[in-house]
């Protein structure tokens, strides 16, 4: 009986060109789709998360930083009464543009992208070295304004793919806060509108957006991303201005604690 | 061809069942991070900046 069973696979066993190549096909078609699958959704998990990890870990660098500077090294016995209250983007500090390429100078935390949404914006907007970054992902570009400063700091994200930092730009709507972070403390920027443009449209991160030569009077946040999703035909732009400045001994703003943003 | 390499597998079926899943495991690793990334690089548009 065990003979008899035996015997079909046994005849099978030479392979044939047909089967082989079928066997081929078909897993080429499987990893077709696991590409897909990987593309649109699990590289942004992967990545995404390793992002914000990232955003996280320089976040808390900053607030050991500052806990050591007010001189409570070891424990913190008695932290002050977080002041939450913002004050005149006049008063906040400007820092000189990193030297560095591809160094990370802050981060970019967007309550409408996501509760625990955080990024980190790193100097220059090289493809492989910053946007693909598992680090990054965000890129700051060289020669517009700093955080703080007069005319337009402008940064660039993917829409898609590689933890589409900016995945949700385009569901920013008036009103929204956008604040970013550095060592300094948090810059909340609120957003204005969205503009769509040709990829050439350079004077969108001019410091005056579409008005290159005007001098800035205003603190303007720009973002710029792909658009239509998957496609890079044409770029979203988000403009954002500057409402308020939170020192860092003051605390976090009261929106990002509120939103269990931990200050750590 | 998948035929042929389960036969040519050691072992008794939950052996060969457990070489495989690990096989399965590490050929997915292997493409979530080091064959698709660069596949993505290679094929697909990334241009998010405004450039002349």
């Amino acid at each position: 009986m065990p003979e008899q069973t035996r015997t079909r696979p046994r005849a099978r066993r030479r392979l044939s060109v047909v089967g082989v190549l079928g066997e081929l096909l078909i897993t080429v078609g499987v990893l077709v789709l696991l590409f897909i699958g990987w593309y649109v959704w699990l590289n942004d998990v992967i990545v995404g998360s390793e992002q914000t990890q990232a955003a996280t870990e320089l976040q808390q660098e900053w607030a050991e930083q500052s806990r050591d500077e007010r001189g409570g090294a070891g424990e913190p016995a008695e932290p002050p009464p977080p002041v939450y209250e913002g004050q005149s983007p006049d008063s906040a500090p400007v820092r000189s543009e990193p030297g560095g390429v591809n160094e990370a100078f802050a981060t970019l935390i967007v309550p409408r992208f996501g509760t625990d949404y955080a990024r980190t914006i790193a100097q220059g907007i090289d493809v492989r070295d910053v946007l693909n970054s598992r680090r990054t992902g965000v890129g700051h570009y060289p020669g517009t304004q700093m955080p703080g400063e007069l005319g337009n700091f402008a940064i660039a994200a993917h829409r898609n793919a590689n933890g589409a930092p900016f995945g949700r730009l385009v569901d920013l709507r008036v009103g929204d806060h956008v604040y970013v972070e550095t060592a300094d403390g948090w810059y909340e920027y609120t957003f204005r509108g969205l503009e769509y443009v040709l990829p050439n449209q350079v004077d969108v991160i001019a410091p005056v957006p579409r008005d290159a030569g005007a001098d800035p009077a205003e603190r303007i946040l720009t973002m710029t991303t792909c658009n239509p999703l998957f496609s890079t035909d044409e770029r979203a732009i988000a403009y954002s201005v500057m409402t308020a400045w939170y020192p860092r001994e003051g605390g976090m703003p009261a929106e990002l604690s509120e939103l269990g943003q931990e200050e750590v | 061809m998948y035929a042929a390499l389960w036969r040519a597998l050691p072992g008794p079926v939950w052996l060969r069942l457990l070489i495989v899943l690990v096989l399965v495991a590490g050929i997915l690793w292997a493409l979530a991070y080091v064959v698709f990334p660069w596949a993505a690089d290679v094929l697909l548009p990334q241009d998010v900046t405004v450039e002349e």
